[in-house]
C-alpha cells in the first residue's frame, strides 16, 4: 500500500483539525463561538496553503483511491477560499439570526472536507463518500435555522431528495462495476477503451444513473426542482455556499468520472455527449426563463443558479482538455460572482423572509452605493459582460463546444444568455433607476464586508488576468 | 509620437473615469472641471496623429502589440488606419461637446456620469482601435454598461423600457457575434495555424473558409453591426433610445455609437469575407433602401423634433450602408465621409433641440413656431446644423452623400441603377422633413406666449455649436484632407472585396496592378 503522506497533507490536516482536535475543543470549551470560528478559519487557510504548497506533487496514492496533486488541489484551493468567505458572511448572519451555534461551523468545514474528497477521488466509493459527507452537511446546514420554517422544510427536502439521488449514484456505481469489473477511474477508462466491457448495456445505464445523480447535485433538468426550494428556504450565507461551491464539487466530479466513461472513439461516447448536451440546453433555457418569472431575489438567483448549471456542461459535452479547462474557469468565476450575490442578499434581508423581493431592492443605489455597485458588478458578471469573469469563462466554453461540434448549443447558451440579462438588469433597473420606497437601514455588513470586498475584485480582476488564473492551472 | 498619441487617446478617457472616482461626490465643479480637462486633453493628443499619420501607405499604423491571454493568442492589439482614424477623431472630438452639453442639464448623481461618459468614450475610441477580434468584442460590450446607465439613470419618462430595449437588441447581436468570433479562430486551428483572435492572421485564412460556413459567420458578425447601425427592420431601439436618452447620451449615440456599427462592417464583413460580402450585397443595399425612404418618410410625420432627428439617422445611416455594399471606392470613400459627417451635424441637430427643450421643457413641434425672432443667433446656427443634414452643397453632408450615390449608381456588385435612383428620392424626402420642421418651429408667427421671452444662446451653448457648425462648413467646402486620409485604406478594402482570389494577403505579386498591392494593408 503506498501512502504518499506529502502529498495527502491537506486531507489529512483537514481531517485531523476536524475530527479529532475540533470535536476535543468542543467537547471541552462550550459557548465559545469566537475560539471556534477562529479555529476553522486557520484550519481551512492552513488547509489551502498545503494544497497550493502540494500542487506540484502529483500522484495517486491509497492503493488507487486517491488522486493527489494538479487538478485536484486546484479545487481544494477554490472550496477552501468559498469556505473561508461563507464563514466571513456567516458569522454576522448568524448573530443576528440569534442561531450562532459553534457546530455551523463545524459542519461547514466537514461540507469542505467532503468536497476535498470529491476532487480528490479516484474512485467511485471515494467519491461516494465525498458526496455524502459534502450533502449531509448541507442538508443541516440548509435546516440550520431551528425557528424558521422555511428553513426546516429545506433541510428536510434536501434531504428526502438527496437521499433518493444518493441511490442512483450507487446503483450507477455499482452497474458500472458490473461492466468494467472496477470502481477505479483509470482502470475504468481504459476497459472501455480497450473494449473490455462485460455488458455494454449495463455500462451505459450505469453512465445515466450516474449522470442523473450527479446533474442532481448540479441542480441540471430535470433534476432541479429541488434548487429554487431549498435555496429559497435556506439561511443566506448557506445558499451562498451550497450553490457555489457545491456545485463546484459536483463539477470536478462530473469532469473526472465523465472524462473516465467518455474515451474517444467509443460508441457510447458521441451518445452521452448528445445526452448531456440536451441536458444542457434545456438547463440553461429552464433556469432562465422561469429565473424571469420570480419576484424573490434568492429564488431567481436560484434558478440563475440552475442556467449555470446549464452552461457549465457545455464543457462536459465538449468532452476535451479544452473543455475541462473552460469548466475550471467558469466555475471559479461563478463562485464568487454567486456567492458575492447571495451575501448582499444575506446583508439585506431581515428575518422572517423580509426584505427578500426585488422590489425591496428599489432606489438601493442611494441609499447603499456600495452594496449597489458590488451587486451590480456580480449581476454584470453572471450576464457575462466583457470585460467582467463570466465573459472570459463563457468564451471558454463557446470555444470548446464550437471546437467538439456544439454550434447548435453555443447557439442556444447565446439565447439564453440574452434571456438571462433581461432579469439580471431587472435588479439592476431596480436598484439604480427606481425611487425608494420606504426606508428600511440594511444591517451592518461586518464581516462579509470582507467577502464582498474579495468576491466583487475577483469578479472585475479574474476577466483580466484570466491567463494568469489558466496558468497557475496549466502548471499544477 | 503616434504610438504614443495612440496611447493616450485610448487610455485617457480611463485614467480619467477612474480619477473623478476619488473626488468626493460633492465637489461637482471639481469633478465637471476634470472630465473636460481630460476629454479637451485627449481631443488635443488625438490631433498629434494627424500629422504623423502617413496616409499615401495603405497599412496599419502606430501599431501596438501586446501578448495577453496566449492560449487564446488573444493579444493587446491596436492601430488606426485611414478608415478608423476620422472616426476616432470624430470620437474625441464630440465627447467634450457632449459633455459642455451636461454641464447645466445633469443635475443628479453627477460624479457616477462623468466617469460613465469617459468610460464610455475608452469603450469607443478602443472599438475603433483593435486588431483583434476578442479585444474589440471586450471593447463592443463595454460599451453598452455606461450607455445604459446613461439612457436608464438621466434619461426621460420612459429612460428605463428605452436602456432594456437598446440593451437586449445590442446583445442579442454582439453574441451572435461571438460566436463567429470563437468559429473563425477555430477555422485558423483547423487551418493548422493555431487559435487566434489576430485580425492579420484571420484576413490570410478567412477568404479561404468554405462558402456555407463563410455565409453564418457573415450574418452572425452583420447582424450584430446592422442592428447597431440600425438599418431598417432592426431599427425600432433607435428612436426610444434617443429620446429617452439625455441631449448628451443622443450626442453620443448619433454622433458614435451608431458608427461603431458602420465601422464593422466595413472592417469586419468586407475586410474577412469578401465573398460572401459580394453575394449578399445585393440583399443588404435592399434593405438600406428600404431604410433610406422608410426613416425619410416616418422622420416626415413627427409631432416629435427629437424623434424626427432619430428617423432621419436611419434614413442617413441607409446612405452609409448602401455605399459600403456598392463595393465601389466612391461608395465605401463615400460611407466613411457620410459616417464623420453624420457624427457632426446629427449631434448638432440634438444639441438644438436640447437648446429648445431646456428652455421650454417640450419637444412637440406645434408648441413652437416664430423662434427666429426671440432667438435669432440660435437660429442661424440651428440653420446651418439643418442644412448639414439635408445635405446642402457647400455644406459637409453634401460630399459623402453624392459619392455613396455615385457608388451605387456605378456598382457592379449592385448591378443596377435602382437602388441610386430610390435612395435619391431619400436626399428630397431629407429636404422636405427638416425644412419642414425648421419652418414650423423657427419660422411663423411667434403666437404662443410662452415663448415670446426666450434667451438666445448661452456662452456654454456657442461653445457647443460653433466648432461643430465651422466643421460641417469646413468639411463641405474642403473635404480633401478628409478623404485623402481615408483614401488608401478605402482602395485596400475594395479591391481586396473585388479580388479576393488574386488579391489575397497571403500571395504577394510584386509587378501585380496597384490593385494588389493596396490590399496589402490587411496585413502588417
Amino acid at each position: 500500500m503506498n501512502i504518499d503522506f506529502f502529498g495527502s497533507l491537506p486531507l489529512i490536516v483537514i481531517w485531523l483539525a476536524l475530527g479529532a482536535v475540533g470535536i476535543a475543543i468542543q467537547a471541552f470549551v462550550r459557548n465559545n463561538t469566537r475560539l471556534i470560528f477562529g479555529y476553522y478559519v486557520a484550519t481551512l487557510v492552513a488547509t489551502a496553503v498545503l494544497a497550493i504548497i502540494t500542487a506540484g506533487h502529483k500522484s495517486i496514492a491509497f492503493n488507487g483511491m486517491v488522486a493527489l496533486g494538479g487538478f485536484s488541489n486546484y479545487f481544494d484551493v477554490l472550496f477552501c477560499g468559498a469556505g473561508l468567505m461563507t464563514m466571513m458572511a456567516a458569522r454576522p448572519y448568524l448573530q443576528r439570526e440569534n442561531a450562532e451555534i459553534d457546530e455551523f461551523y463545524t459542519l461547514l468545514v466537514s461540507a469542505v472536507s467532503g468536497m476535498m474528497f470529491m476532487s480528490h477521488a479516484n474512485n467511485l466509493l471515494v467519491l461516494f463518500v465525498g458526496v455524502e459527507l459534502m450533502s449531509i452537511s448541507f442538508y443541516v446546514m440548509a435546516g440550520f435555522l431551528r425557528t424558521n420554517s422555511r428553513s426546516i422544510e429545506a433541510g428536510l427536502k434536501y434531504f428526502l431528495l438527496g437521499a433518493f439521488a444518493s441511490g442512483f449514484l450507487v446503483y450507477g456505481m455499482a452497474l458500472i462495476y458490473g461492466a468494467t469489473g472496477s470502481l477505479q477511474y483509470d482502470v475504468i477508462a481504459s476497459h472501455i477503451a480497450t473494449g473490455q466491457v462485460n455488458f455494454p448495456a449495463l455500462l451505459s445505464i450505469g453512465a445515466v444513473l450516474m449522470a442523473v445523480a450527479l446533474g442532481f447535485k448540479v441542480a441540471a433538468f430535470p433534476f432541479h426542482q429541488w434548487a429554487p426550494d431549498v435555496y429559497e428556504g435556506a439561511p443566506s450565507v448557506v445558499t451562498a455556499f451550497m450553490s457555489t461551491a457545491g456545485k463546484a464539487a459536483a463539477f470536478a466530479s462530473f469532469i473526472m468520472v465523465f472524462a473516465a466513461l467518455m474515451p474517444h472513439g467509443n460508441v457510447l461516447t458521441p451518445k452521452l455527449q448528445n445526452m448531456l448536451a440536451l441536458v444542457s440546453a434545456i438547463t440553461m433555457l429552464i433556469g432562465n426563463i422561469t429565473a424571469i418569472a420570480q419576484t424573490n431575489v434568492k429564488r431567481m438567483l436560484a434558478y440563475s443558479s440552475v442556467a449555470h448549471a446549464g452552461y457549465l456542461l457545455m464543457g462536459i459535452v465538449a468532452n476535451s482538455d479544452q473543455g475541462s479547462m473552460a469548466v475550471v474557469f467558469y466555475v471559479t468565476s461563478y463562485v464568487f460572482m454567486q456567492l458575492g450575490a447571495f451575501v448582499v442578499v444575506g446583508i439585506l434581508e431581515r428575518g422572517n423572509e423580509q426584505h427578500l423581493q426585488i422590489s425591496d431592492y428599489a432606489g438601493l443605489a442611494k441609499r447603499q452605493p456600495v452594496l449597489a455597485f458590488a451587486m451590480a458588478v456580480f449581476m454584470f458578471a453572471l450576464a457575462g459582460i466583457p470585460p467582467l469573469a463570466g465573459f472570459f469563462g463563457k468564451y471558454l466554453l463557446f470555444v470548446s463546444a464550437i471546437e467538439s461540434g456544439f454550434l447548435w448549443l453555443t447557439l442556444v447558451a447565446v439565447l439564453s444568455s440574452v434571456i438571462s440579462a433581461y432579469f439580471y438588469l431587472g435588479l439592476i433597473v431596480k436598484m439604480y433607476f427606481s425611487e425608494s420606497q420606504g426606508h428600511h437601514e440594511p444591517n451592518p455588513a461586518g464581516m462579509a464586508g470582507i467577502t464582498l470586498v474579495v468576491a466583487a475584485t475577483a469578479s472585475i480582476v479574474l476577466g483580466l488576468f484570466t491567463t494568469q488564473l489558466l496558468s497557475v492551472y496549466g502548471s499544477w | 509620437m503616434g504610438v504614443s498619441a495612440l496611447l493616450a487617446t485610448l487610455f485617457g478617457p480611463l485614467l480619467g473615469s477612474i480619477a473623478i472616482l476619488f473626488i468626493h461626490r460633492d465637489q461637482t465643479t471639481a469633478i465637471k472641471r476634470t472630465a473636460m480637462v481630460i476629454s479637451c486633453v485627449t481631443f488635443l493628443l488625438s490631433l498629434l496623429m494627424i500629422p504623423a499619420f502617413d496616409a499615401s501607405n495603405t497599412a496599419l499604423q502606430f501599431v501596438v502589440n501586446q501578448p495577453w491571454i496566449p492560449a487564446l493568442d488573444a493579444g493587446f492589439r491596436l492601430g488606426v488606419d485611414g478608415i478608423s482614424l476620422p472616426l476616432v477623431l470624430l470620437t474625441t472630438l464630440i465627447m467634450p461637446i457632449a459633455l459642455l452639453a451636461s454641464y447645466d442639464s445633469i443635475g443628479k448623481s453627477v460624479k457616477e456620469y462623468y466617469a460613465l461618459m469617459l468610460l464610455l468614450q475608452f469603450g469607443m475610441t478602443g472599438v475603433f482601435m483593435a486588431w483583434d477580434t476578442f479585444l474589440f468584442y471586450v471593447f463592443w460590450e463595454l460599451i453598452l454598461i455606461p450607455m445604459y446607465f446613461i439612457i436608464g439613470i438621466w434619461g426621460g419618462k420612459d429612460r428605463i423600457y428605452a436602456a432594456i430595449k437598446f440593451f437586449l437588441y445590442t446583445l442579442v447581436g454582439s453574441l451572435l457575434m461571438l460566436v463567429a468570433i470563437v468559429w473563425l479562430g477555430l477555422e485558423s486551428q483547423w487551418a493548422g495555424h493555431g487559435f487566434t483572435a489576430d485580425l492579420t492572421k484571420l484576413q490570410q485564412i478567412s477568404s479561404h473558409v468554405g462558402f456555407n460556413v463563410q455565409q453564418f459567420l457573415f450574418w452572425a458578425f452583420a447582424l450584430s453591426f446592422l442592428i447597431k447601425v440600425p438599418l431598417f427592420p432592426l431599427h425600432t431601439w433607435l428612436p426610444d433610445a434617443h429620446v429617452q436618452a439625455p441631449t448628451a447620451g443622443s450626442v453620443i449615440l448619433a454622433g458614435v455609437l451608431l458608427k461603431l456599427g458602420t465601422y464593422g462592417l466595413i472592417r469586419f464583413n468586407l475586410g474577412l469575407f469578401p465573398q460572401a460580402s459580394v453575394h449578399f450585397a445585393e440583399i443588404i443595399s435592399v434593405f438600406a433602401v428600404i431604410g433610406i425612404v422608410y426613416g425619410a418618410l416616418v422622420a416626415m410625420v413627427q409631432t416629435d423634433i427629437k424623434k424626427l432627428v432619430a428617423y432621419s439617422s436611419v434614413s442617413h445611416l441607409g446612405f452609409v450602408v448602401l455605399g459600403i455594399f456598392s463595393v465601389t471606392t466612391e461608395g465605401v470613400q463615400g460611407a466613411v465621409l457620410q459616417m464623420v459627417n453624420h457624427g457632426i451635424s446629427t449631434p448638432m441637430l440634438f444639441l438644438c433641440v436640447g437648446v429648445l427643450y431646456e428652455r421650454r421643457h417640450t419637444r412637440e413641434i406645434a408648441d413652437y413656431g416664430g423662434i427666429t425672432k426671440v432667438m435669432p443667433r440660435f437660429a442661424v446656427l440651428f440653420a446651418i446644423a439643418m442644412f448639414a443634414s439635408v445635405g446642402l452643397p457647400g455644406l459637409n453632408g453634401f460630399v459623402g452623400e453624392f459619392l455613396t450615390l455615385l457608388g451605387a449608381f456605378k456598382s457592379q456588385t449592385l448591378g443596377s441603377w435602382t437602388y441610386a435612383i430610390i435612395s435619391a428620392s431619400g436626399v428630397i424626402f431629407a429636404a422636405v422633413y427638416l425644412l419642414w420642421m425648421f419652418q414650423r418651429v423657427m419660422f411663423g408667427t411667434n403666437d404662443n406666449a410662452e415663448n415670446h421671452h426666450l434667451r438666445d444662446l448661452s456662452r456654454s451653448e456657442y461653445w457647443q455649436l460653433v466648432p461643430l457648425a465651422l466643421l460641417a462648413i469646413w468639411l463641405g467646402v474642403n473635404p480633401k484632407p478628409l478623404m485623402n486620409m481615408s483614401e488608401k485604406g478605402v482602395q485596400a478594402v475594395v479591391n481586396w472585396v473585388q479580388n479576393p482570389s488574386t488579391a489575397a494577403p497571403t500571395i504577394t505579386v510584386p509587378t501585380q496592378a496597384p490593385h494588389a498591392a493596396h490590399s496589402m494593408n490587411t496585413h502588417r
